[in-house]
Parts: C-alpha cells; structure tokens; sequence
C-alpha cells in the first residue's frame, strides 16, 4: 500500500471534520475523495500531506510511519486548487524548485525541468511568469512542480476546481493519460462525481467526516452503500418507495407485469436524451430514455402510463433508512 | 466657478503651508551661492552630525526591519492570546508624544534607573549617548514597517509557503525564497518610511541625547542649535540637507508604491 490512513480524527475547534477514517491507497493507482464539499475531502488530503495534524490516528506512506513527519521530509507532491504558484518565478524556476532546495545539479535540474515541461506542454513558456499563464496552464505547472521531486504520491485539491468547464473537461482527460504515462500513486479530491467517475480508478465517497463507500466507479455507481451515495453518484427518482436511476425505468403505455400506473406531466427533450416527467401514486418522479425511444411511444402530457424498475436494476429501498 | 475656487483656495493653502517656506529656506541657503553651503556642511560639527544620523539612523532601520517582519508573521500568519493587544501596541507609537517617549526612556535607562545603573555598572550608557538615542528613534519608528508589510502579507496567503513545504524547503528556506520576494515591495516602501522618520526624528532624541554638540549631536539638532546660535547659514544649510533626504525618500517611496 502506498497510503494507508488508520484511525485519523481531526476537529477544528469544537466541530469534529474527520472520524475514525481509513483509508488505503494502492501504489500507482488514481484514487479520488469525493463527497459534498465540508465532508472532510480536503482534510483528510491534508492529513495525509503533513500540512494539517490529525488529533489521533496514522498515516503511514510506502509503509513509512508519517504521521509525525513535516511535509518538508514525506516526499509528496501537493497540487493545490488556486495553483500556489510562485508568482516572482519563471515557469522554470517554478518547476525547478524543489530540486533546487535538493541542490541537484545544475544540468540535471535543467534536463528534469525541461523533460517535466514537455511532459505537461508548456516547454515553450519556460521564462513566462504565472502571470501571463491561463488557469489551466498554471495548474499544469503546478503539477510538473509537483512532479519534479518525484514524490511517493502526488496529492490534488480539487485539481480543476477554479477553471472553467472546458478546459475542466480537457484537463481530466489529460490527467488520466499522464497518469498512465508517469504510474504515480495519485490521490485527488473533487465534488464532482462525474470527473471522479470519469478519472478514478477507486473512488472514496467522504460525507461528515466519515468514509461512506470505497470502491471502483462502477461499484459505487452501480451498487451505492446508501440512499446518500446513490443520490450522489448520479441522478436518481422516486418511484414505489425505492430509489432508483431513472435511466433504469421501463415506461410503457400497454400494460406490463409489476407495472404502476402514471401520468405523464411534462416531456423535455434534451438533446439525445429525453426526460419523461410522471406523477405516480401523487409524488413527481421522471424517466430517462432515448429520443428515438421517447418518438415511438410518442407520449404526450396527460397520457396514461405504467413505469417499472428495469429487471436487474439496483434500487434502494427508502422505508430501510 | 466652484471647481476653480477650490483649486485656488488648495493652492493658496498650501503655498503658505508648505512651498513659501520651503522655497524660502532653500533661497536662503543658495543666497550667497554654493560656496556657503558647502562650507557651513563640511564644519566638524556638522561632519559629526551627519555621521551621528547616520548612525542612529542605520541601527534604528535594522532593528525596526527584523522586528518588523517578525511581527508582521507572528500577526498574519499566527493566532496566540494577545495577539489584538500586540496589534494595539504596535501603533502606540503613533499616538504618543516623541517627548514622552524619551522622558520614559530616561526613567528606565537613566543612570539613577534600576535598568539604567545595572547597564551603567557593566559599562553600558544609554542615556546621553548612542544606544539611548537608538532606543528613542526604534520606539517612534516602531509602526512604519509592520502596516506596511501586513497587509501585503495577508493577501499573500500562506499557501505558496505550503507549497514549498511539499517541495522540501524548510521554514527558513520557505522564507528566504518565497515569503521575503513576496513582500519585498512593501518591505522597501515600510523601510524608506521608517529611514526617512529616523533621519527627521527630534523631540524623543532632544531629550535622550542631552544635546551634546560634537557628541550626541544628530542633524535635526544641530540644525537648532546653530539658528540658536544665530548662525543661520549653517541652520539653512542643514535644513536644506534634511529637506533634499526627505524628497529623495518621497520619491523612493512613489518608486517602491505601485509595483504591489
């Protein structure tokens, strides 16, 4: 294990931000913290990157005790969401400034600096300054800061928090490839179930301090631990006191087995994707289907239904909670 | 009709104030020509003087820098009981007469003092000599250098220091490299500040100094003690000296403002 987290509590003050959370973490693997934001993500991050001191409990890194350890001497890289870029440096001297607190070499510096800089496309913004870099370069950079010590793990606040959807997108995209380029352990936090879906490998579901769920994407998609997960992970509906996906509801307008009857309320095309509004048994629910799906049946508010779970399709029963 | 009353009535203000004076002293010191200025600049006592400011002035600038940037940390990036009571304190200066403060100083580290005749009975002389005027110049300068260094390094934030921390660099390091850079700027305009109220300091160094001409003798009274004197070219001259530092610092000031 290259991060194992055991028995951590943290409380700011009075209120309490982790409890009892342990976590491992498997060398080379991209892991992310997910859970609404004052779930203890960025904490327990920060616990784990000796920047914050957990009240009780160990971090151990590469099976190193570290709980008592300075961030200065456990060899982490740490990407922060506002970049913490050196604003008086050059991009290079950004990148080279951990090996030069190492005292490397001059030339060694130089090639590791400039190889890191192609690794995250910015080897022609070497002399820039942060300034006159956008959002996404300046967290590239910041990740080739990171990179350059050749950490153990390499830790991610909320990695893409501050930039726009765009260049979000591309640099999740981008993020994944580096890391089956560089292999090192990663551990990013983010809000964002869809980039931890999309980026992940194992995905650790924080909520109050406490870890709901660790599993892979489609584990924790798929089989939620709780109402709290399902509803977080993914759009989910009402239907038949049990919660389910609404991509994983049966709509017909003949009568099927197991079936409840419905009332369409209100059809919205979105593009590819339809949402079929219903009133069941007096409560709101809506069906995801297809266009193509959503013309055959050619449904019309008013119209009478019947919707039913999908066989096979994972609800959650809400009367158990 | 308003605007140009305002701009008049401003201007009036302060030719009166400020540029008849000044332009005044200046006239007279150029009156008779260089020569006399240079001359009444280069008698002993006035050498002295200048090298007394000096010194006085150098020793108050590094006290006041070291403390400055260690309060100014332990006020932005610490939290301790006391700390709005430091943050009061620091500005006491502001509020208190120089006068006083030398007053204070002499009972403390006056030669009939406790404090005073312990230092006195190791050697040491504060009152009447350098350290006693170092004390006075440090106490009156004290605020300069940490308002200016604070507010710069709250909006710093602390985490490029964190970030360096990951990195490897140790606090020092974190320091040297990343928190001084950031503040550079502020810490120059604080410490031109706090020279150029060194260099014009008067009342708290009148009284702690003693006012021993050739001996503890700064530029500022000396520039009294000869218009006493009735030696007015010197008293110009002087003050004609002390005017130019103050422009020059004014300007290194308006240099070191807009680059935060």
């Amino acid at each position: 294990m290259a991060i194992e987290v055991r028995d951590v509590n943290k409380s700011f003050g009075t209120t309490p931000v982790l409890r009892e959370v342990s976590v491992d973490v498997a060398s080379g693997s991209l892991t992310a913290l997910l859970g609404p934001s004052g779930g203890g993500k960025s904490t327990l991050l920060r616990v784990i990157a000796g920047l914050e001191q957990p009240d009780t409990g160990t971090v151990r890194i590469s099976g190193v005790d570290a709980t008592r350890l300075s961030p200065q001497r456990r060899n982490v890289g740490f990407v922060f969401q506002h970049y913490a870029a050196f604003k008086h440096l050059s991009v290079f001297r950004n990148v080279a400034f951990g090996l030069e607190i190492r005292k490397r070499p001059k030339d060694e510096i130089r090639k590791r600096v400039m190889e890191l800089l192609e690794l995250v496309h910015l080897e022609k913004m070497a002399d820039r300054y942060p300034s006159q870099l956008s959002g996404g370069q300046r967290q590239r950079m910041a990740l080739a800061r990171a990179l350059a010590v050749e950490p153990e793990v390499l830790l991610l606040d909320e990695p893409f928090g501050a930039l726009d959807a765009q260049v979000r997108k591309e640099l999740r995209t981008w993020l994944r490839r580096l890391h089956d380029e560089v292999h090192v352990t990663t551990v990013f936090v983010t809000h964002d179930q869809e980039e931890a879906i999309e980026v992940a490998d194992t995905i650790v579901v924080l909520a109050n301090g406490e870890v709901v769920q660790v599993g892979s994407p489609a584990d924790v998609y798929d089989n939620p631990a709780n109402p709290f997960v399902m509803r977080f992970l993914g759009p989910v509906t009402e239907i038949g006191g049990s919660l389910v996906r609404p991509h994983d509801i049966e709509i017909s307008v003949d009568p099927i087995e197991g079936g409840t009857p419905a009332t369409v309320s209100r059809v919205v095309r979105l593009g590819f994707e339809v949402r079929v509004e219903v009133e069941v048994g007096g409560q709101e629910a809506w069906v995801q289907v297809t266009r193509e799906f959503a013309d055959r049946l050619g449904l019309e508010p008013g119209d009478a239904v019947v919707v039913r779970p999908a066989p096979g399709a994972r609800s959650l029963a809400l009367s158990a909670v | 009709m308003a605007k140009y009353a305002l701009r008049a009535l401003a201007l009036v203000y302060l030719l009166f104030l400020l540029v008849l004076p000044v332009a005044l002293i200046v006239w007279r010191t150029f009156g008779d020509g260089f020569g006399p200025f240079a001359e009444a600049l280069t008698s002993p006592s006035a050498l002295h003087a200048f090298q007394v400011t000096l010194t006085v002035a150098v020793w108050a600038v590094v006290a006041n820098t070291l403390f400055g940037i260690g309060v100014s940390i332990l006020l932005v990036r610490h939290s301790f009981p006391g700390k709005r009571l430091l943050n009061a304190f620091i500005d006491l200066p502001m509020a208190v007469s120089p006068v006083v403060v030398g007053l204070a100083l002499i009972l403390v580290y006056g030669r009939f003092a406790p404090v005073g005749g312990l230092l006195e009975s190791w050697g040491i002389q504060v009152i009447f000599s350098t350290p006693g005027m170092v004390l006075a110049t440090v106490f009156v300068s004290l605020p300069l250098v940490v308002r200016a260094v604070v507010p710069v390094l709250e909006e710093l934030g602390d985490e490029q220091e964190q970030a360096a921390h990951t990195l490897g660099a140790s606090r020092f390091q974190a320091f040297l490299r990343i928190t001084l850079p950031g503040i550079r700027w502020a810490l120059g305009y604080g410490v031109v500040l706090c020279l150029a109220r060194s260099l014009g300091e008067y009342g708290a160094v009148a009284v702690v100094s003693g006012r021993l001409v050739d001996q503890t003798q700064t530029l500022t009274l000396f520039v009294e003690e000869r218009f006493q004197n009735f030696d007015q070219p010197a008293a110009f001259a002087a003050a004609t000296a002390l005017a130019l530092i103050a422009v020059v610092t004014l300007l290194l000031t308006k240099l070191l403002r807009p680059k935060d």
